[in-house]
């Protein structure tokens, strides 16, 4: 038995706009064990931060319900929001818009404290907040620093920080690392982990670069305009894809070594509208293997084998076929 | 080899501001042969966008100031050109793609205007020829030219950054420079436009800097690469000597810090530390407080330029000739 944490069921958000609705994020189901990492990944427009957004209830959902811990958390009122909101948190993309400019950064941790009412006094609050700076590694003597004084890694620690200030269980991360250069993406996406062996966190990691979810992620879901095209475990999916869309994406990201790219499958045009879709297939445009079925109903995700799941109505004949060339 | 078709020779570039000066760019030099495709990679600060303003002439000024060196186009020295010449080298001689093609195109014109408009500049044609010559690019980097008509924000990034191309290519300049063409770009989009690239460079015959953050991108189109640090280049060569013999530990540390999709990797070695601030750069060189294999020397002496194997440059003090 897996102890699953977070369970998201048909989860629906669907946006009006002048032009009709907006499917942003449609039909997704998952569930997470506690402990573990869930990557989601997908190009822009494909839902992802939508779906994280949904899962803290920054955003209200069209549909679909979301079970946290054991207790259903779909319709909850200001209060109750607030309250599960202690467990979980979120680290932004943008280490530079998302902490407040005219804060200090011992302030900044400290804020969910006070809002949380978790220190009986200044000095208890003092300490915690200094803990959490050595846990991320910020040195003490920038406790009074303010925002503009750091780097982008640093401010992504700030970040961290005050998201673990209340002790979460459930961190939503939403492009963590994409704004940092790539040897500072490493420190953190190491604190990262160390954090979550030291304080059992479990993660959402939303990202557009598969590279940086192989590392974190326990399991990946694949999604492509608000769907989930693919879902396995994170090994497997790098040495077998199913998806074309999954296989385009993965032989489209360029390999740092000389002849790294081979067999490359280059997509034709772009992604479609996410507004009032058809009901066919998503991904049935760009498609290299597009048949008759594809344009008539949207396939559901089935499982293939074990743990792995695939939306797809020829995956069998396109992975016969793919095998030989 | 024949004469470079590019060479910069000891740039440095300074900004000079009330209170610091910001030394972006220091001592660098590099040669760009005919036909070649040469990557500048480096982090945020590695002075790579510099580089490439410094040569196209667009540095800020003030508070940007090229101190001294030279940047020899065909034996030309492009810091002597006057303001007419300049006008005459940007978009005919050499021409440069931005990063972001949200905001390189002007909003308000028709993209066939945009390009039309560098063709009827550098070519005197007639407005009527240069239109009929911008349809010809935008077929060229693969858009309908029925949408000649249309306006930047009726395209989506992928096609922005075509049209932008088509800019820089209408005039079938000696030397592209490309600053970071496909990062704002999605990986499958981003495939698409390397690829044309990598196509249209071959029938244009120009010569390309690529300037990138991302190995993957640079391994994918370059023939030789320079790996910038601090306003230098730390080192050069062609894609063997740095993705197979990378000698520097900069470059090591690169490679340790991108995880691997083809291999099992659980934890990245990243490298310690963080870039020097380029208004407080130190003395000696500028990577030794993060340097894994530092000597005590490395703290005063700045180490020069050393040959390792033919066109394989390195500055360390581990670099010995044999």
């Amino acid at each position: 038995m897996t102890d699953t944490l977070l369970e998201v069921r048909r989860l629906k958000k669907y946006f009006k706009t002048p032009n009709g609705l907006l499917h942003a994020v449609d039909d997704v189901s998952f569930s997470i064990p506690r402990g573990t990492t869930l990557g989601v990944v997908g190009e822009s427009g494909c839902g992802k931060s939508t779906l994280g957004r949904l899962i803290l209830h920054l955003l209200d959902l069209t549909d679909g319900s979301i079970i946290f811990d054991g207790r259903d958390i779909t319709n909850l009122s200001k209060q109750e929001q607030k309250d599960i909101r202690q467990y979980m948190q979120m680290i932004f993309q943008d280490p530079y818009s998302s902490i407040n400019p005219r804060m200090t950064i011992g302030e900044i941790i400290g804020e969910p404290l006070i809002i949380y009412g978790k220190c009986k006094n200044v000095a208890e609050r003092a300490e915690k907040v200094n803990s959490l700076m050595e846990t991320v590694g910020i040195a003490q003597r920038l406790i009074n620093a303010y925002p503009h004084e750091l780097d982008g890694g640093r401010r992504q620690r700030v970040g961290i920080a005050r998201a673990l200030a209340l002790n979460p269980k459930f961190v939503v991360c939403d492009e963590p690392v994409s704004a940092l250069d790539v040897s500072i993406r490493a420190q953190i996406l190491n604190l990262m982990q160390d954090l979550q062996e030291k304080l059992g966190l479990t993660y959402i990691f939303i990202t557009h670069d598969l590279s940086v979810v192989k590392h974190i992620s326990d399991e990946i879901v694949v999604m492509y305009l608000g769907k989930i095209v693919e879902k396995c475990e994170s090994k497997e999916l790098f040495s077998t894809q199913y998806h074309p869309y999954t296989k385009a994406l993965l032989s489209a990201i360029p390999r740092p070594k000389i002849g790294g790219r081979k067999g490359r499958i280059i997509l034709k045009g772009e992604i479609s509208s996410p507004i009032n879709p058809e009901e066919k297939c998503r991904f049935f445009p760009r498609c290299v293997y597009v048949k008759e079925k594809c344009g008539q109903n949207q396939p559901e995700l089935r499982e293939v084998s074990r743990g792995h799941f695939v939306a797809c109505h020829y995956h069998e004949e396109i992975n016969g076929v793919a095998k030989g060339d | 080899m024949d004469e470079p078709i590019l060479s910069v020779r000891n740039l440095t570039v300074h900004y000079i501001k009330e209170d610091s000066t910001v030394r972006a760019v220091n001592g660098l030099s590099f040669d760009l042969a005919n036909k070649e495709t040469l990557g500048l990679v480096g982090e945020t600060g590695a002075g790579k966008t510099t580089t490439a303003l410094s040569i196209m002439r667009l540095i800020p000024n003030p508070p940007g100031k090229i101190i001294e060196g030279e940047i020899l186009f065909k034996g030309e020295d492009v810091l002597r050109y006057n303001k007419h010449r300049l006008l005459r080298m940007r978009g005919r001689d050499i021409s440069m793609i931005f990063q972001d093609p949200m905001t390189s195109l002007n909003p308000v014109l028709k993209v066939g205007d945009q390009i039309a408009e560098v063709i009827h500049i550098h070519k005197k044609l007639s407005n009527k020829e240069a239109n009929i010559e911008a349809m010809k690019m935008l077929e060229v980097v693969g858009i309908s030219s029925d949408r000649f008509n249309d306006y930047p924000h009726q395209f989506s990034g992928g096609m922005k950054q075509r049209v932008v191309i088509a800019i820089s290519l209408a005039c079938n300049p000696k030397i592209l420079i490309a600053d970071e063409p496909t990062t704002a770009l999605d990986v499958t989009i981003q495939a698409q436009v390397l690829e044309m690239m990598g196509a249209l460079k071959k029938n244009f015959d120009t010569s390309m800097i690529l300037i990138s953050h991302d190995l993957g991108v640079i391994a994918e189109v370059c023939n030789r690469v320079g790996i910038m640090y601090a306003g230098n280049i730390v080192e050069i060569g062609n894609l063997e000597d740095i993705y197979v013999n990378g000698f520097h530990p900069y470059t090591k540390g690169l490679f340790g810090s991108i995880p691997d999709l083809d291999s099992d990797t659980e934890r990245l070695k990243p490298i310690e530390g963080l870039m020097p601030d380029p208004a407080h750069l130190p003395p000696g060189c500028p990577f030794y407080p993060r340097c894994p294999e530092r000597l005590p020397e490395c703290k005063t002496k700045l180490p020069g330029a050393v040959e390792l194997s033919p066109g394989h440059l390195i500055r360390c003090v581990h670099a010995k000739k044999n």
